[in-house]
């Protein structure tokens, strides 16, 4: 159909920059910044393809950007601040030298300051949730943060963990998959997308807030921001100073391509339909 | 569709095609970083690589103009109309006016910097594109010889306000033969008066104010360097009266008029440097546009190039995706070429002004060349869409319409291989 392929057209750019799943619920890990002060962890994201030895997904030449999810989590965090909510937003980021690179982004939308956690190499191939959060809460206590906030998962392994377990390592409360939060006091109110609807919970602070595709919309840096964002600070950090152990307990034993799907069958009347079924034994 | 199956397609669609649709990938593993660092050392500077703040204006760009000038164009095509909202937004996230000194509020971009943002608008839409452009052409004449109370009344507010400006020199009966003007300018004491016709003028519907080109001495044995003076004309001066909006083949949302002054006062204080000076700021401003505009084209030319590489690995035919049958891949192959070589000719051009260096002959080069592969990129691709490409449903016909243009304004294919032959010839003589 013609309108379908003028949609199609804008749909690939929006693929072919990268992001499979843009506009559909994905799984990431951004963190985001604590209130008061705020902190972003923000995951990189790659285009898929299997390595092959089968241990991994190609990383190598592929361009790595901010996580959607935390690009909403960023943008919440500057509109914060501009409703003067905030005093500092902080942008955090665990990972090799390009991860300054995204850190930059989010200064040039806004942040105050960046911290840069250095992991690279193996270490940085199975960084996982566990070992991010753990470094994000012992980052909490040094800058004494009052809010955190992160996108709700990172598109690239969808694990959807690192807020909550921020929560539960500082014992702080959690509001997870915000489309709205709102600064009352020293509560929180964040509108939660449930299964069955929405949920609208308090939270008292310091809390950990992950935010959903809804929560806004991401603004773009422009030109002049870009420019002040040079003279922005990044801080250095290793883990080992927060005294954090990267090591992972766990091990990748194998990544494989999805299964090849196979054709469909198109029939012609429903009780063509029920045969075919029949005859599956599906029904 | 699910998010398996869209993997499934983009491996699929990798591993059969051999080639990465869309995006240009950059290696950004760190041992190859450190050896590319070693290697500059060693040969002294020559780099085609984009510093960082580079890649993120291109970036912010290259996303404004995917997701907000690409859907709308269409609809701004069909019914022409000036598309201020987009502009707006460009002027927004600082993506125009970027050459304007940084004390009139500008960020004072150099010529590279402004082409590789100019590249990424075109991609979206050359009318778009060409109604941002008309403002960086009409700015350069007072950039490069406003005095400071000129720059700052007029580069100041354009950067105050989403303001249009334009460049008006062409006339009925005068385009390439620049000397060749008839409008009038003569001096009344403390004013100029002017009358005449300009046509083809790019904003010139929307204009806040213009830079004129007029002559102010009409004795035939006067030498063209001296017959002419600049102004910058205030839009709403009476007399200025901008004529209807010319209906063209392509950028159609662009706005080009006529315009007839008469009896138009200027005061002295808006001549640019003195009486007679006018013929060399208005060629000197072409050497800072033509590469922009030669960047533009390659932008036209890379969305023909992505669109027409989009479909030819979705349409089968003979049992097979067109883009595995050779003669549409040679095609690809060499629109590929194409745009490369025009990309790398507007870059040199642009390089070498911002270097400080006369860089004609490079600017000529670009111009010409980018503008004759645009309108070849742009058939071809319709050609690869076959009787789809025709229609208007799909992007191509757009492309190729908006492409001829290219080959005409800022100087034409003919004017620049006269300027690359003189050039040419003048260094061989030396």
């Amino acid at each position: 159909m013609h309108r379908s392929s003028e949609v199609k057209h804008v749909a690939s750019y929006l693929n072919t920059r990268g992001c499979e799943c843009f506009g559909q619920p994905c799984e990431s890990h951004c963190p985001v910044l604590t209130d008061r002060t705020i902190h972003v962890q923000l995951k990189t994201f790659i285009k898929i393809r299997v390595k092959p030895d089968r241990t991994g997904v190609v990383t190598d030449g592929v361009k790595h950007s901010m996580n959607p999810f935390c690009e909403i989590a960023v943008e919440e965090a500057i509109k914060l601040k501009e409703k003067k909510l905030v005093k500092e937003v902080v942008a955090v980021s665990c990972g090799p030298q390009q991860v300054q690179e995204t850190i930059r982004t989010a200064l040039a939308m806004g942040a105050d300051r960046g911290i840069h956690v250095e992991v690279s190499g193996k270490d940085y191939e199975t960084l996982g949730p566990l070992q991010v959060s753990k470094i994000f809460a012992a980052l909490a206590k040094k800058e004494q943060a009052d809010l955190i906030i992160l996108g709700k998962q990172a598109i690239d392994d969808d694990c959807n963990q690192t807020g909550q377990m921020i929560a539960a390592l500082l014992d702080w409360p959690q509001g997870t998959f915000a489309s709205e939060m709102t600064l009352e006091a020293d509560k929180m109110k964040v509108v939660r997308e449930v299964d069955g609807g929405l949920e609208t919970i308090k939270i008292k602070l310091p809390a950990v807030v992950t935010a959903d595709l809804r929560l806004n919309t991401p603004r773009y840096a422009t030109l002049p921001n870009i420019m002040k964002a040079k003279k922005k600070k990044i801080a250095n950090v290793k883990p080992a100073d927060l005294g954090v152990d990267v090591c992972s307990r766990l091990e990748v034993l194998k990544v494989d391509e999805p299964p090849q799907r196979q054709a469909g069958v198109k029939v012609e009347t429903v009780d063509d339909l029920v045969g075919k079924l029949k005859e599956a034994g599906r029904v | 569709m699910s998010r398996n199956d869209l993997y499934l397609i983009i491996v699929q669609q990798v591993l059969r095609a051999g080639f990465q649709a869309g995006r240009r990938f950059q290696s950004t593993g760190p041992q190859a970083s450190a050896r590319a660092a070693a290697l500059r050392e060693a040969h002294g500077g020559f780099s085609f690589e984009l510093t960082d703040q580079q890649k993120e204006f291109q970036e912010v760009a290259r996303k404004f103009a995917r997701e907000e000038i690409v859907p709308a164009a269409p609809s701004y095509d069909r019914s022409g109309e000036y598309p201020f909202p987009l502009i707006k937004r460009a002027w927004e996230l600082g993506l125009i006016n970027g050459h304007i000194p940084e004390d009139c509020g500008g960020m004072g971009l150099g010529i590279f910097d402004a082409c590789l943002i100019t590249e990424e608008l075109a991609f979206g839409c050359t009318g778009v594109q060409t109604a941002i452009e008309a403002n960086s052409l009409g700015q350069m004449p007072v950039i490069i010889a406003g005095n400071d109370a000129q720059k700052k009344k007029y580069l100041g507010r354009m950067a105050e306000e989403p303001l249009m400006c334009a460049y008006c020199v062409t006339e009925p009966g005068a385009g390439s033969d620049v000397a060749g003007i008839k409008t009038r300018a003569v001096k009344k004491g403390d004013e100029y008066v002017v009358n005449g016709q300009k046509m083809w003028i790019t904003n010139g519907g929307k204009a806040n104010w213009y830079f004129l080109l007029a002559c102010t001495d009409p004795d035939p044995k006067c030498p063209a360097s001296k017959a002419f003076t600049g102004f910058v004309v205030e839009a709403d001066t009476p007399g200025v009266q901008p004529g209807r909006k010319e209906l063209n083949m392509g950028q159609r949302c662009s706005d080009t008029r006529g315009i007839t002054f008469e009896d138009v006062r200027i005061p002295k204080e808006n001549v640019l440097i003195g009486e007679g000076a006018g013929f060399k700021i208005a060629m000197g401003a072409f050497d800072k546009t033509r590469p922009p505009v030669a960047a533009g084209a390659t932008g036209l030319a890379q969305r023909a190039l992505e669109e027409a590489t989009k479909y030819a690995l979705e349409r089968k035919t003979f049992g097979k995706f067109i883009a595995e049958h050779q003669a549409v891949s040679f095609l690809l192959a060499e629109m590929a070429m194409k745009v490369e070589l025009a990309r790398m000719a507007y870059q040199r051009a642009a390089w070498e002004v911002d270097q400080g260096r006369r860089n004609t002959y490079y600017a000529s080069i670009a111009k010409a060349f980018a503008g004759d592969i645009a309108n070849q990129c742009a058939t071809d691709a319709v050609q690869i869409f076959g009787g789809n490409g025709f229609n208007s449903e799909y992007p191509v016909e757009k492309l190729m319409r908006d492409a001829k243009i290219y080959q005409i304004y800022e100087g034409t294919a003919q004017i620049q291989r006269l300027i690359i032959s003189r050039e040419h010839l003048g260094k061989f003589k030396q």
